[in-house]
């Protein structure tokens, strides 16, 4: 077993991803992202990775980068946050249709204007239906072992597809957290060498990113979205071997305090140990609360997430992100959808919270879920509204 | 064709390939000689290379799935990232190359884009792979507009031509009244080792050209006039001729430059009156001689301050 020290998030995944002996790091800086990618070139630079570390003009330039090295049947790695992201939004939708296996790490963050470096999910949900895996971690340890995680996943001949690790700007990306740190042998042991059905080489010519007409398009879309869909069992099977491995147990969604829970709250990344905290002061108070983390939002684990909240009364989803002009939030859109058809279905509320870095406690927490059990519009409610 | 070029004694230039890396039954225009161009291109550099094209009329043209007509390794990703997808080729395959995972054998890396994705759209991520070293052939064939979404003008389309965004009018009678982007000397001002002028009419200087971009330590930037007989509204067999025209009237003159010294491949004694490029391009009709002069002057300072630089 590793040893486990006390290091930054970032610092420790971009070491995770030296040890899985990344071929190519094509980065650009944007802030809260900047140490994983320092510290990645820092780790070029004094020659304890070899890789090429290609220091790009742009966002844009960066996920293009990515896609010709991992076409070129490279492991491949990029990290970036919220304008980073929406610049190279239009790459991030092709890297996936041409089913390039990249790892991004995305440090959460709002998308201006206003300017704000602070942490929400704006910028994920942006790219939510870009065809991307797309996971969500609450603290350091689960971020460090999400980069073996999303290596295998990407590159696993079944899946072919590219990775998003959703890791919450500053909240913890910049904390210092107590990380028990892999061995070589361990990310040997799980990471099996990267050996893609195509590549991009002159022994096997091959064409790649051929225009679709009309006749072929669908076919492809089709195609694409069942990839994603059939992603799902490799991922498990991803979080059940590192459980064997570390002894640390991740799935879809996971579930806290919720077996007899008449309300039930529901996240998604570091604001889940904050309502843990919430969820233990109410049960103190003997109010039968409970938590689901969404760890995995794409692709969405609909019985795993009817499995978790059946039997509850009420259910409160926090959403980190505005959808302007809709009828709920993103993630509370999903589970209203998911939850309709059910015959027992609780009532679902949505809070919006925690935009642009404002900060969030249990306390905060309870507030809201007050707030939402009185308000019967189902619609949302965006929470600490200053007037 | 092979069979032809078989029977000809001339042999223009050593190395001259009789094999095809771009099929015919492609859907490009009659009397394409930008096709033509990346025919020569990759007869120059042959079978070990491998393609990254950005979208435009060669991309569309070539590619239709299921169809393809490349016979060497291709990629198409978007339009204004050529660049920077080979720039990404060019590190993965050096990074596992270096680690023993592909065969150790050397593989030119080409981007490709037209004069929209490179002077315009892509100049960026052009600017970025040249001014960090990738070892990529980057060519521009330039049409001088945007051909494939119905002819609209970009950065390097010419002083006086016409184009569906640059129409001639009473406030603009010229048309297209900015002049060409000089893509040579900001390409050379990044400190490349090789950039070039090439065109297809000369296609043993282009060949040339590229096999010695292939040789050098570095980035190296090609940039070829390609005629586009629908763009510019002349006849498709007179392709070529313009070709010749675009060179003998110091239009587009050849020319390279090479770890900073600039070199003229091809000096007429006296440069041809632009009129004569000008006569029968539909592009350049609503033109009087007000304007026609104003271009002249232009072409021949450019020209003059070419061969200063180039003695």
């Amino acid at each position: 077993m590793g040893r486990k020290v006390g290091v930054e998030v970032s610092i420790a995944a971009a070491d995770a991803v030296g040890l899985c002996d990344v071929d190519v790091v094509a980065a650009y800086p944007i802030t809260p992202q900047t140490h994983v990618v320092e510290h990645l070139s820092e780790l070029c630079a004094s020659g304890s990775l070899d890789a090429e570390f290609v220091p790009v003009e742009s966002e844009h330039s960066a996920m293009s980068v990515c896609c010709g090295s991992a076409a070129a049947g490279a492991r491949t790695f990029t990290a970036t946050s919220s304008q980073g992201l929406a610049l190279m939004a239009e790459i991030v939708f092709i890297a996936s249709s041409m089913r390039l296996p990249i790892v991004m790490f995305l440090a959460n963050r709002a998308l201006s204007s206003p300017l704000s470096i602070w942490n929400d999910h704006s910028d994920t949900m942006m790219v939510r239906d870009s065809g991307w895996i797309q996971v969500f971690c609450e603290n350091g340890q689960e971020v460090y072992d999400a980069v073996f995680h999303a290596f295998r996943v990407a590159e696993d001949a079944r899946v072919s597809l590219p990775v998003m690790i959703n890791v919450d700007g500053f909240n913890l990306t910049h904390v210092i957290e107590p990380i028990e740190f892999w061995t070589k042998d361990m990310t040997q042991k799980y990471l099996p060498e990267f050996k893609p059905i195509h590549r991009l080489h002159p022994d096997k010519v091959v064409t790649m990113g051929a225009f679709g007409m009309p006749e072929i398009y669908t076919e492809a879309k089709m195609a694409q979205n069942d990839a994603l869909l059939k992603s799902f069992p490799v991922i498990k099977q991803g979080w059940d071997e590192l459980a064997d491995l570390t002894g640390r147990k991740y799935s879809p969604v996971e579930m806290y305090k919720t077996e007899d829970a008449e309300t039930i709250i529901l996240g998604m990344g570091s604001i889940c140990e904050t309502a843990t905290l919430a969820v233990d002061q109410m049960r103190d108070q003997g109010k039968k609360a409970g938590l689901v983390k969404l760890r995995l939002w794409r692709p969405l684990p609909v019985d795993d997430i009817k499995k978790a909240l059946a039997g509850a009364k009420d259910v409160l989803v926090l959403d980190r992100a505005v959808s302007f002009g809709a009828a709920n939030a993103p993630v509370t859109s999903e589970i209203r959808a998911i939850m309709y058809h059910e015959s027992n279905r609780p009532n679902i509320h949505n809070v919006i919270a925690g935009l642009g870095g404002r900060d969030v406690t249990p306390d905060h927490i309870i507030e809201m879920l007050e707030m939402a059990l009185a308000d019967k519009t189902h619609g949302y409610n965006i929470f600490g509204v200053r007037s | 064709m092979a069979e032809t070029a078989k029977n000809k004694v001339i042999k223009p230039i050593k190395n001259f390939s009789l094999e095809e890396y771009i099929s015919s039954g492609h859907r490009a225009c009659q009397g394409c000689a930008e096709v033509l161009a990346v025919r020569h291109v990759l007869k120059a550099i042959g079978p070990d290379m491998i393609l990254a094209m950005a979208t435009g009329c060669m991309e569309i043209i070539s590619s239709p799935y299921p169809l393809t007509s490349w016979n060497v390794p291709w990629i198409h990703v978007a339009f204004e990232n050529a660049a920077a997808v080979a720039s990404g080729v060019e590190s993965g395959l050096k990074a596992l190359r270096r680690k023993g995972r592909v065969p150790d054998k050397d593989v030119t890396i080409v981007a490709m884009g037209g004069d929209g994705g490179t002077t315009d759209i892509g100049f960026q991520a052009l600017s970025g792979m040249m001014e960090r070293g990738h070892k990529v052939i980057y060519v521009c064939v330039d049409n001088e507009a945007y051909m494939n979404t119905g002819i609209q003008r970009s950065s390097s389309t010419p002083f006086g031509a016409t184009t569906t965004t640059s129409p001639a009018g009473r406030i603009k009678p010229a048309g297209q009244m900015t002049w060409k982007k000089d893509m040579v000397a900001i390409a050379a001002a990044h400190g490349i080792p090789y950039t070039a002028t090439a065109c297809p009419t000369f296609f043993t200087d282009l060949q040339k050209k590229i096999q010695k971009a292939k040789e050098v330590d570095g980035p190296s930037y090609i940039h070829i006039l390609s005629v586009c007989p629908t763009g510019w509204r002349i006849p498709p067999n007179k392709a070529i001729e313009y070709g010749q025209l675009a060179v003998d009237t110091g239009v587009f003159p050849l020319y390279e430059v090479e770890k900073g010294v600039w070199k003229l491949n091809r000096k007429p004694k006296e440069l041809k009156p632009i009129s004569e490029y000008f006569k029968g391009q539909g592009r350049y009709r609503h033109l009087d001689e007000k304007f026609t002069l104003e271009i002249q002057d232009k072409i021949t300072e450019k020209w003059n301050k070419l061969v200063k630089l180039c003695e």
